[in-house]
């Protein structure tokens, strides 16, 4: 054998004992996708990886690169390849292109910050970004403006920097982009990039172009200063994107016969953040926005891109008036268009320029109320988000009429949305109340278990409101649960108002409709298996159970039945409604007297858009019970030590006493003599009967008032009082509103004295709740001189912040010994026994003179009132 | 911004990845058969831009070959469309016979 055959011979039989050369990353796709089970890939893949990992561990520089590569595709399969990060940094130090060239892919795709050997690549990216070939600096740039972190970025921005300034135009489109990671890595070195874009948009090279746009856009939107300096490129880019409209065919450029699109769309958008605000910018480009908007092709989808890119930025400069009118028509011809894309983006702007231009969007109403018939979810929802923002009162009922019929169709993720809009629109634009209620009606029917819980308050205050539909909507609500009573959401509503107005529904009253015929025991019947089912959720059978007991003042015939299911409940597994049973059966046993006030009739309810009184509708019925509950009964009102106390059985805030002057005279030691008084008088008082005022919870007006004098209205202003007249001692009340505030009321006393004697160390005090700030000025003396010869003025200022709420003040005036019978400091209500009927006013009558009103049955105090009808309720003492 | 790029064939396999974001590995796996699944349950005639979560799908099918890329609010959806269009026509040239041949296979 010949030496060299002899050679080749043992190189080849050493070679073939070696592990065999691994397989090409083609092999390996072709062999994983023979795989017929995920399990089988996995084995595949296993395998492969043990195979690589061995070639690793001895350093083959030969096929590492083919090795990396497999590793890479593997990873993008979901397998995890973190053994091969060493091995990129292997291969990005070599000489070799295509290892590099496998090295930064997978620098790019491995190692990203969170990794802590990427550091180890920031040399060799430098040394590569100096390189002598370009596409070696190009992988560099690459790979830096992908994965680079900040302390890279830091590092080697200053490469960047020169690299953007070349001259060669493949590198500078990379370097551009490098340059948008870093500014967004770290902005602070945004100012190291300035001088290089000077001359960025002077380029030819398209590429350029566009990775130049890109770098102004990053740093126009990260940085106001730049935006402010970058305006005066304005109109250069006004020329470039003239030029690209005008200019001819270039094949370079081409797509689908317009040149550059992808251009012309960044240098919209960037056009589009210089003009924001400003009318110059605005003004210069005013002129080519409307050629591109008139000039574009429409015909092919590219031509729709750019119009659309357009539209957003003509919606968003301080365009005129004209341009914004060409704007929205080109929307609503992407409206007729059959291509879904189009719609679809059409619907987006249309969404966005609603608010601004509701007029012009207005005359594409019917197009878009077509819409919600499409197939499309996507442009379904777009097409009732649109609609609800253009219902307005000219078309509510049209609209409603599209949108209910929406409803009914349509997916159930929409229900929720499209039941809230329009329970929206219909509050705000409704026509008429009974519209407005069959609408309601027709949601709770359709999607009802849609509807969301914040409704249901809100619902119920709409019917109490209208108050001569309240027949009507009970006959409807009674008839839609007839059949089924699964949504929890209209059972909630119906039953509430089968429970107020169930004698209108007994009684057969209803004008609208023709009447239909219930018992008393087919009402407790539906209401009955409301509580029993097992669709009801426990907020559902709570309503029942209040609705059953406040049937029991309105229904006559069928109190016993009444009577037995509360008492079944009593012993109820679920809490909520055991406590109600057991509430309601202590109505029924102990408090029967209180039983019909308290389940009167609701008041018609104020509007308040907080939350407040909507949670005080949905827990009206028990809230009325509880509060009885935490009274004591009428006979154990024990004289509290502290005149706080007595306030507090109101179920009021602690009143803070404020006295205007020193010594502090604590009202406890009054309190004891006021209580005196209370013991004196018929505390188990008569309740029902009219003057009795329900235990309620602010801010309802009751309607157990309505047969006892009303308060005054004050707004045209309160009569003045004659407080106090006894012994001598006369005290005046006059009342004026605040000129400056509205919900300060001033109360002028006037203390005159008519005995021989002057009286001395006169203080007038009074307590308010906490709520309410009173603010007592300084008497004009405390010497009250004799047979009316001069009065002692003061003025008390009250504030009640809230519109409506309960509040009550104490009044007490002391006066010194004087030798007619005053004994020691005497306070003058001492003498008001309850025994002795005075010449002026007992407490009692002293409150209804001030407020022009009621007596205050000792238990129940509330009298409530908004401040504008100016009453205050006085505690009894 | 472009949040990801994907090609997912009907199968729900994945033929290329690319993020530009960061997302855990073991929650790629599920994001793009989420993807696969939305895209697949469209019909011809329904637009080419799902919302998911919080970003946009602009989606282009190719045989059996799904090109979906995920972007967010601040991108214009057509011009996106064109590019995977773009993207696809860059492929065709320079590996023509490959990519004609792959989209059979797929």
């Amino acid at each position: 054998m010949k030496p060299l055959e002899t050679i080749e011979v043992l190189q080849t039989t050493f070679f073939s004992q070696r592990m065999p050369a691994p397989i090409r990353l083609r092999e390996l796709i072709r062999t994983i996708r023979t795989a017929r089970t995920q399990a089988e890939e996995r084995e595949m893949i296993q395998k492969e990886c043990a195979a690589i990992r061995s070639s690793f561990r001895e350093e083959d520089n030969t096929y590492r690169c083919r090795n990396v590569a497999k590793l890479l595709y593997m990873h993008m399969l979901g397998y995890p390849a973190h053994f091969g990060q060493l091995e990129c940094l292997k291969l990005i130090a070599s000489q070799k292109f295509t290892d590099k060239r496998i090295g930064y892919l997978g620098a790019m795709l491995l190692l990203d910050e969170r990794q802590d050997v990427h550091l180890l690549m920031t040399n060799c990216i430098k040394n590569d970004l100096n390189h002598s070939t370009q596409y070696v600096q190009g992988l560099a740039l690459c790979t830096l403006g992908c994965m680079g972190s900040s302390e890279m970025c830091r590092d080697l921005a200053g490469e960047v920097e020169k690299l953007l300034k070349t001259s060669n135009s493949y590198l500078r489109k990379k370097a551009a982009l490098c340059a948008v990671h870093v500014i967004r890595k770290v902005p602070e070195l945004m100012e190291m990039f300035l001088p290089a874009t000077k001359n960025l948009l002077n380029e030819k090279n398209h590429g350029v172009l566009h990775t130049s746009v890109v770098l102004l856009t990053e740093m126009c939107e990260r940085s106001p200063d730049m935006l402010a300096h970058f305006r005066k490129l304005v109109p250069q880019l006004v020329r470039i994107l003239k030029n690209l409209i005008m200019s001819g065919y270039s094949p370079e450029h081409d797509v689908s016969g317009i040149s550059d699109p992808f251009l012309q769309v960044r240098i919209l958008r960037l056009l589009r953040i210089l003009g924001r605000n400003d009318d110059d910018s605005s003004e210069a480009m005013n002129d080519i926005l409307a050629q591109v908007a008139t000039n574009t092709e429409t015909s092919k989808n590219v031509g729709n891109a750019i119009l659309y890119e357009t539209v957003l930025t003509i919606m968003d400069i301080k365009s005129e008036s004209g341009l914004r009118v060409l704007a929205i028509n080109i929307l609503g011809r992407f409206l007729l268009n059959n291509d879904k894309n189009i719609r679809y983006v059409a619907l987006t702007s249309l969404l966005k320029t609603v608010q601004t231009d509701h007029n012009a969007v207005q005359r594409h109403r019917s197009t878009i109320v077509d819409c919600l018939k499409d197939l499309d979810v996507s442009i379904k929802r777009r097409a009732m988000e649109l609609s609800f923002a253009l219902v307005n009162g000219n078309n509510v009922r049209g609209m409603m009429k599209e949108l209910l019929y929406f409803l009914d169709s349509c997916e159930p993720e929409f229900k929720a949305d499209c039941a809230s809009g329009i329970f929206l629109a219909a509050e705000k634009y409704a026509p008429s109340k009974r519209w407005h209620i069959d609408t309601i009606m027709r949601v709770l029917t359709t999607a009802g278990s849609y509807v969301r819980d914040d409704a249901v308050p809100n619902l119920i205050q709409l019917i109490t409101n209208s108050v001569e539909m309240h027949a009507y909507t009970v006959q409807r609500l009674y008839k839609a649960i007839l059949g089924d009573y699964s949504q929890q959401p209209l059972v909630q509503v119906a039953s509430w108002c089968i429970g107020e107005y169930g004698d209108l529904l007994v009684s057969g009253q209803c004008e609208e409709e023709e009447p239909i015929q219930v018992t008393e025991d087919e009402v407790l019947d539906i209401l009955e298996s409301i509580l029993i089912s097992n669709m009801s959720a426990s907020v559902t059978r709570g309503y029942a159970l209040t609705a059953i007991m406040k049937l029991s003042t309105r229904f006559t015939c069928t109190v016993n039945r009444i009577k037995k299911v509360v008492s079944i409940y009593g012993s109820s597994i679920d809490v909520e409604l055991q406590q109600r049973a057991v509430e309601y059966n202590a109505l029924f046993k102990k408090y029967d007297h209180m039983r019909p006030a308290l389940l009167e009739r609701m008041p018609v309810m104020e509007k308040v858009t907080t939350n407040g009184p909507a949670e005080i509708v949905q827990t009206n019925g028990e809230t009325e019970t509880s509060v009885l509950e935490t009274k004591p009964p009428p006979s154990g009102l024990q004289p509290a030590n502290q005149a706080n106390d007595l306030l507090d059985l109101l179920g009021e805030s602690d009143i803070t006493p404020v006295i205007p002057t020193a010594p502090t005279i604590k009202p406890a030691s009054a309190g004891g003599e006021l209580l005196d008084l209370l013991g004196d008088l018929n505390l188990t008082g008569s309740p029902v009967s009219a003057p009795a005022p329900q235990i309620a919870q602010p801010p309802f007006l009751l309607d157990g008032l309505t047969s006892q004098p009303l308060f005054n209205d004050i707004a045209a202003g309160i009569p003045s009082i004659t407080a106090y007249n006894k012994n001598g001692l006369k005290i005046d009340f006059t009342f004026e509103r605040s000129n400056t505030n509205p919900s300060v009321t001033v109360i002028t006393i006037q203390a005159s004295n008519s005995t021989e004697l002057d009286m001395t160390d006169f203080v007038f005090q009074a307590a308010v709740p906490k709520t309410f700030q009173l603010q007592l000025l300084s008497p004009s003396s405390s010497v009250i001189p004799a047979f009316n010869s001069g009065t002692i003025t003061q003025v008390i200022k009250v504030l009640n912040p809230q519109k409506s709420c309960t509040w009550s003040l104490v009044l007490k005036a002391s006066m010194p010994r004087s030798p007619f019978g005053f004994a020691g400091k005497e306070h003058w209500y001492r003498k008001l026994d309850g025994k002795e009927e005075e010449n002026g006013l007992s407490p009692g009558q002293f409150v209804a003179a001030v407020m022009g009103t009621v007596y205050v049955v000792p238990l129940v105090m509330l009298v409530f009132c908004p401040l504008e009808q100016l009453g205050f309720v006085v505690c009894l003492w | 911004m472009i949040k990801f790029f994907l090609m997912v064939n009907k199968q729900g396999q994945t033929r290329l990845s690319r993020y530009y974001e960061h997302v855990e590995i073991n929650k790629r796996a599920i994001l793009e058969a989420e993807v696969i699944k939305n895209c697949l349950s469209r019909s011809k005639d329904e637009c080419s831009f799902i919302e998911y979560k919080d970003f946009k799908l602009v989606y282009r099918q190719y045989a059996a070959l799904f090109i979906v890329v995920g972007i967010d609010q601040t991108e214009n959806e057509m011009a996106v469309y064109e590019l995977i269009h773009n993207f696809v026509e860059v492929l065709d040239k320079y590996f023509s016979r490959v990519v004609s041949e792959t989209l059979n296979l797929l």
